[in-house]
């Protein structure tokens, strides 16, 4: 139930239990030491009393003397009451008004009796204190004593000053409730700044925006996590729009031209072996759609970063030969000289991997001269395994060199379309490919020879 | 042969029926997955054609009320999410094969041919393939057109002997990567072109009739060409 008051409510209900507890703590032990106080004074008023009493029987010679001498000594006194009895019970001497006689009646044979007790009487409190005591004049039958004192007075101040308290602590913890609410309220105002900034929050609108200096210490922190979130979130839905707007343009050349073709061999009527050709025309640049689409969501979920489907360890060479294999023809045809070196082993998704580098293969023989090299290198270096692929070719310039791997870029716009060039996704999925094995991919061109290079990591094992 | 399309598609199901019907096959429609079913229960087909994503019963369910009620005929998925859990499902179902949409109609043609070969169990292999005067000895490796004989390299002679065994089957690029070379993906390459027109070179080249064709937008083709 706690976890659903808000923040506020939940702090200020703190405040207020731990004021409330403080003051009545305090209050408490006050009261204790009031009290105690009091009976600390009571105490030595009746011990007074009892020398007194002690003194008049030392030196009292007969009970009439004694009598007298109690009442001198303590009938003015207020609020202190005093009874003399004999052993037997009979009263010697009673002061004035001594509360209910019956009840103070000391049990034999005890010399002391409470030393202070504490004795309710109607709407009257006594602290009363008994004893025996020898007369000098008879020390044969000692006499009970009994001192009486009303504390009425001391229990009316207790009670005042009870009640006085509790207003004061009522009043107290009210006043902390609420000036904790005020602290928590005000202390939580960077809260709802970064809540409104939140809020303010789109699509569109994904800056980082968080006032991290605005902010106290501690929310910096969560200010600045966010923003990298944020960041983070911008930069991937940039990406996400990039590669629609990307994908919409892909398509939209070949499907008008589709229409373009097909309206106009619609408009007049032809030969079969005309409409013939147009469709084998379109299906062909059907086919080439369809296998971009598919790339692109090749693409999207390697980028995604799912699970490799089926990871098995292998050796990168042997993927390579069979890789060459299929090459060959097309090697043979532009004599170029393909070659493996190395050998080193892979834990990975195996088709993935023939994927990525038949792209850089084909890749590198279309940029090739004729009877130029193409090579396969395989190396296991501490990073990982490398396997590199490069190729005799004009330098690429190195701005563009990064920007190779981007999707649908194509390093001369004038070879926009060559039949066996693919949508431009090639380097883009081996990039994918590789980074959703962990590794990392480079690319360097210099004095005639370009070559990328894949790191793919060691497993941990 | 009888084959039963079941696809909700009605354009692609038309489609695939006249192009199935075309290719000689006696081939329905079914647009519904319990219309699907209860013509499979009832139509002895040779081989049903099953859309995953279907109204009424999905091809999952068509499939396993087929095997549950003993019907073993097999079965090519079509499905268009390219998820491996897709896939292990459907063979798991006992599905034959499956096609990731889109995909080319040569490719499903093949496919359609390949699983009805299977079950036939490929019963007329004999040691030599031959289409007009060309042979090709599986055993001695051996490739001769009239009598002459012809060099060719390992993956040509493995060319040759598909293009033989499926003669005058189009065989799309795609299928003849995977049969070949073991590659089992699209790759943006020309490698299928050009070991074509090397093939041809040496098989064709200087001869009256020219044996390997070019089907536009569809693929290759080894047969004796008809009059036109």
């Amino acid at each position: 139930m706690l976890r659903r008051l808000s923040l506020i409510r939940r702090l200020t209900l703190f405040f207020t239990l731990v004021a409330a507890s403080v003051v009545l703590g305090l209050g408490g032990l006050f009261m204790t030491a009031a009290d105690r106080h009091f009976i600390d004074l009571d105490r030595s008023v009746l011990q007074d009393k009892q020398h007194l009493i002690d003194d008049i029987l030392a030196s009292a010679n007969s009970a009439e003397d004694l009598r007298w001498r109690l009442s001198e000594a303590l009938n003015h006194h207020h609020g202190l009451f005093a009874r003399v009895t004999t052993p037997t019970g009979q009263a010697l001497f009673q002061t004035e008004g001594f509360p209910e006689p019956d009840r103070w009646l000391l049990p034999e044979h005890e010399t002391l009796l409470h030393a202070l007790t504490r004795e309710q009487h109607g709407q009257r409190q006594y602290r009363t204190q008994q004893f025996r005591a020898q007369a000098q004049y008879a020390p044969e039958a000692p006499l009970v004593i009994t001192l009486a004192m009303d504390t009425i007075h001391h229990r009316h101040f207790l009670d005042d000053l009870l009640r006085t308290f509790a207003v004061y602590a009522l009043a107290a913890i009210l006043v902390s409730g609420l000036l904790g609410w005020a602290a928590v309220y005000y202390g939580l105002a960077p809260l709802r700044a970064i809540k409104a900034h939140a809020a303010a929050v789109t699509a569109q609108r994904l800056q980082a925006c968080m006032p991290v200096q605005a902010v106290p210490a501690e929310m910096a922190d969560l200010a600045q996590t966010l923003n990298q979130m944020l960041e983070r979130l911008q930069d991937d839905f940039r990406r996400l729009s990039e590669f629609a707007s990307d994908l919409a343009h892909e398509l939209r050349t070949p499907i008008s031209n589709m229409l373009t073709q097909t309206q106009v061999t619609l408009a007049t009527p032809r030969e079969n072996a005309a409409y013939r050709d147009i469709l084998a025309s379109n299906a062909e640049e059907l086919q080439r759609l369809a296998r971009m689409v598919a790339d692109m969501l090749f693409l999207a979920k390697t980028e995604r970063g799912v699970d490799l489907p089926h990871k098995e360890r292998f050796m990168a060479a042997d993927e390579a030969r069979a890789l060459l294999d299929f090459y060959e023809a097309v090697a043979d045809d532009k004599d170029i000289r393909l070659t493996v070196q190395g050998n080193g082993s892979i834990e990975g998704d195996r088709l993935m991997f023939r994927r990525a580098l038949s792209n850089l293969l084909s890749n590198a023989l279309r940029h090739a001269p004729a009877g130029g090299h193409v090579r396969i290198m395989v190396a296991e270096r501490p990073a990982g395994t490398e396997v590199s692929v490069d190729n005799d070719g004009e330098d690429i310039d190195p701005q563009v060199l990064p920007r190779l791997f981007d999707r649908f870029y194509r390093a001369d716009p004038a070879r926009a379309h060559p039949t066996s060039d693919g949508a431009g996704l090639g380097l883009a999925i081996t990039k994918a490919i590789v980074e959703a094995h962990g590794g990392l991919i480079s690319v360097t061109s210099a004095q005639g020879v370009t070559c990328f290079s894949m790191v793919f990591p060691h497993s941990d094992e | 042969m009888k084959i039963l399309i079941v696809e909700d598609e009605p354009k692609t199901g038309e489609y695939l029926r006249q192009g199935l019907n075309e290719a000689g096959f006696v081939a329905d429609l079914a647009a519904t997955g319990s219309d699907g079913l209860h013509l499979a229960l009832h139509g002895e087909y040779d081989l049903v054609i099953l859309d995953v994503m279907l109204p009424e019963l999905d091809g999952w369910q068509v499939l396993a009320s087929l095997r549950r009620r003993g019907l073993e005929m097999p079965v090519l998925f079509l499905t268009a999410r390219d998820q491996v859990e897709d896939r292990v499902k459907g063979l798991e179902l006992g599905a034959d094969d499956y096609l990731v949409k889109p995909f080319s109609f040569a490719e499903l043609l093949a496919r359609v041919r390949t699983i009805l070969r299977r079950g036939r169990g490929g019963g007329l292999d004999s040691n030599v393939l031959r289409v007009a005067d060309l042979e090709l000895d599986l055993l001695r490796r051996r490739v001769t057109r009239g009598g002459k004989r012809i060099d060719l390299t390992a993956k040509e002679f493995g060319l040759l002997e598909l293009l033989m065994r499926r003669q005058g089957e189009v065989l799309p690029r795609s299928l003849i990567a995977s049969q070949v070379w073991d590659m089992n993906f699209d790759s943006d390459t020309n490698v299928i072109e050009v070991a074509m027109r090397r093939l041809r070179l040496k098989v064709d080249d200087g001869q009256p009739v020219k044996l390997i064709q070019t089907v536009r937008g569809m693929g290759y083709v080894l047969e004796v060409p008809q009059e036109p």
